[in-house]
């Protein structure tokens, strides 16, 4: 009898994932961006904490408190939820440690897809994928009989169709706003027309050419047909602009698909809210789009205790078959057992149709910061897209020496 | 005051100035003289879940032994100041020997970020301290007339825009100015244009901006002329009364003069403030449209990955020798005064 209730209680409460989780000292502090499956994701390794300390920092300011907070000794976090872009500047400054040994040893349910590799090692644990692919609107499409876009070039031409018929005034959006995100649309586009950012081998910059200035031609183009203000417009104000029935097509993150597709708004928006796969750009065949990973790493200037404990308990949430059923919905999770469901077609096509991943590179944020200041008069027709293109490359030149990349 | 009082008075304010701001500005000068050490990169095979690629990586080892040999970095004199993102002196050579007009070169300078930053700078402190000190002085004055039952409230509602918090002040004007907001649509139908926007103009950004410092910073001066109004005496005034002054001759020849020190001081602190001009920039999110000087060196610290240190410290530098420049004949001038005076 006694066999039974203990085995029944084991079902109940044990899994094999919680086997790990006898922590006994140590302290756990994560740094994290915010958004609802990163918050899921600790949530569900704080469940592993054993007797260790827990505290996390769930900010979208997260890029400008990580490094400095990473090189203090000892270290503020034990833990940075980093992505392809954010594990550079770490990478750079030397500020995480190798996680080879707590892999082997306490990694049992984390597949080896889920290992970022560089130069052998392993230096984070990715949990999610992330891309920027097409929403449309069902209804507007199929009253004017418009096909789902596959294309930038087939964007431009539903949206000029959208606005000749009057439904709608500004028919495209996605987030242009100056610096860091119209940088992002730009990556996208110039990787979509098979462009490289950099002379091969080198920090030398490799944009001003023909394929950059298609780029620029098309978020032109497309940024004429989205709202006047597409320059102060970042991925939240693009998505109240859906949510008010403005839009019909727009490029925006997977990662925020759960918060369109939602009970709050306009059901019947939400219900004519589908999603796709990125489109692709001037007869390329890989998506204008970025595939990105979000995992964790570990400051290498922490106790190694600390670092045992914070990696136990993360890794009880990356190998989590329990959290990726529930939060389905939520991301795209590169975990063991992750069943996708609706809204996770735009990274599955990505992945489908090779869409490349945002170049893991030293002096990339350098070029970004460059982009997402020098490519906007071109936008205002102030100047033309070979101009624009040249003062990337010579705000990037600047930058990259006085950072020691040239 | 004796010499002597006055200086254990000022020691513990002398003292934190100089642990909090002159020593600060120190170090941030001697930064802006070093670049970073040229980076070790090798290349190396990296994979993740999208597949495996050869690209390069810092090679940390030897940049660990380099920066421990020298932890301030590259020095780099005053390479970082004449360099493109800054004052850009090739390019400004190049421009000159190469461009036809005087306007084409003027076009050529004005698209270097530094200058593109300085002439906001200056134009926004060209339009809002002259008009901040006549607003203030004109609000100030019909405060003073009306009657004493209403002066409270009346100084209250003026100083709000103080209060307000500039960020929140900014936010809700940006609203407004939305192309579907009050003040945006209003224009729109106005102007007969669906595509006009507020945001989208350079020009009609520059434009609410200024409004937006005028009206932010105009409660400052009023408060200040609005203590100095109290202090001018009445005899003088009732004498030009009785000889008959007009109440602009009496605005004129009595009360500027007498609280014209007041007036130096009120230009001073908004100059200051006007040439770092920064929050409504991040509140109208103009980065587009308008740049200062001020969100240079936040873009540089905090905007980018790579957080270039040498580069905002040099901004800095320039914008402390900016406001040194733009108070200096105010400064002379009142030091002369000094002078003569005694």
């Amino acid at each position: 009898m006694r066999k039974i209730l203990v085995t029944l209680l084991f079902l109940l409460f044990g899994t094999s994932a919680f086997a790990d989780c006898n922590i006994k000292s140590g302290s756990i502090n994560i740094l994290a961006n915010d958004f609802p499956a990163l918050r899921t994701f600790v949530e569900t390794s704080k469940q592993c904490k054993g007797s260790a300390d827990f505290k996390v920092t769930h900010s979208s300011e997260h890029n400008k408190i990580a490094v400095p907070a990473l090189t203090a000794n000892p270290s503020e976090f034990s833990a940075r939820i980093a992505a392809n872009s954010s594990i550079v500047p770490l990478m750079n400054q030397d500020l995480i440690r190798p996680l080879d040994d707590l892999v082997k040893k306490y990694g049992k349910g984390i597949q080896d897809s889920q290992l970022i590799t560089i130069d052998g090692k392993v230096m984070a644990v990715a949990f999610m994928a992330n891309t920027q692919h097409l929403y449309y609107r069902e209804d507007v499409l199929k009253d004017l009989g418009i096909a789902i876009p596959k294309t930038y070039e087939e964007v431009v031409a539903a949206s000029e169709k959208i606005r000749a018929s009057g439904k709608m005034q500004y028919p495209y959006a996605a987030a242009y706003k100056a610096g860091w995100n119209l940088a992002e649309e730009f990556v996208n586009m110039f990787i979509g027309h098979g462009g490289e950012f950099f002379k091969s081998g080198s920090a030398e910059p490799n944009i001003n050419n023909a394929k950059g200035v298609a780029t620029l031609n098309m978020l032109k183009k497309l940024s004429e047909l989205s709202n006047p203000d597409y320059l102060t417009h970042d991925s939240e104000a693009i998505k109240v602009e859906w949510e008010s029935g403005n839009v019909a097509l727009m490029t925006l993150w997977a990662s925020r698909s759960g918060t369109l597709l939602d009970d709050e708004g306009d059901p019947n928006i939400t219900k004519a809210t589908k999603l796709t796969g990125p489109a692709t750009v001037g007869g390329g065949n890989i998506p204008a789009a970025t595939l990105w990973w979000d995992g964790f790493t570990l400051a290498k200037n922490r106790s190694d205790a600390d670092a045992e404990a914070t990696f136990r308990s993360l890794a009880h949430a990356a190998s989590n078959k329990k959290m990726v059923a529930d939060a389905a919905d939520q991301a795209v999770w590169l975990v063991e057992g992750f069943v996708p469901g609706p809204k996770s077609i735009g990274v599955i096509e990505a992945v489908k149709m090779g869409a490349k991943p945002y170049p893991m590179l030293p002096q990339m944020g350098l070029m970004h910061g460059a982009l997402g200041s020098e490519i906007v008069e071109f936008l205002q027709g102030k100047e033309s897209a070979e101009q624009a293109l040249k003062d990337v490359e010579a705000a990037y030149i600047s930058k990259a020496k006085e950072q020691g990349f040239l | 005051m004796p010499n002597k009082t006055f200086f254990w008075f000022f020691l513990p304010t002398g003292l934190a100035m100089i642990l909090f701001i002159g020593l600060p500005i120190i170090s941030t000068g001697i930064q802006s003289f070093y670049a970073q050490h040229d980076q070790v990169v090798k290349e190396v095979k990296k994979c993740d879940p999208f597949g495996c690629t050869v690209s390069i990586v810092v090679d940390n080892e030897e940049t660990s032994k380099i920066r421990e040999a020298k932890p301030l970095g590259k020095f780099n004199g005053f390479g970082t100041y004449t360099d493109r993102n800054h004052l850009a002196v090739d390019e400004i050579k190049k421009f000159w020997n190469e461009t036809e007009s005087f306007g084409a070169f003027v076009d050529q300078v004005t698209n270097l970020p530094f200058y593109k930053a300085l002439i906001f700078t200056l134009t926004y402190c060209l339009f809002v301290t002259p008009n901040v000190l006549l607003l203030g002085f004109i609000i100030a004055l019909s405060l003073n007339a009306v009657a004493r039952k209403i002066r409270g409230p009346l100084i209250f509602g003026t100083i709000l825009p103080m209060i307000v918090t500039p960020l929140v002040g900014s936010l809700v004007l940006f609203w407004m100015i939305d192309s579907q907001g009050i003040i945006g649509a209003n224009i729109q139908n106005l102007m007969n244009d669906p595509y006009l926007s507020l945001k989208s103009s350079k020009t009609l950004t520059w434009i609410t901006i200024i409004i937006y410092g005028i009206w932010h910073h105009s409660p400052f001066a009023f408060v200040v002329f609005y203590a100095a109004l109290q202090t001018v005496p009445q005899e003088p005034i009732e004498a030009a009364i009785i000889d008959g002054a007009s109440r602009i001759q009496r605005i004129k020849h009595i009360v500027l003069p007498h609280i014209y020190p007041v007036v130096t001081f009120v230009a001073l602190i908004s100059l200051m403030d006007n040439f770092r001009v920064f929050e409504p920039i991040i509140g109208f999110s103009a980065e587009g449209s308008a740049q200062s000087l001020s969100w240079l060196i936040y873009d540089n610290l905090v905007n980018e990955e790579v957080i270039l240190f040498g580069s905002a410290a040099a901004t800095s530098m320039m914008t402390i020798i900016g406001i040194a420049i733009l108070l200096a004949p105010v400064l002379i001038r009142t030091w002369k005064e000094f002078k003569t005076a005694r």
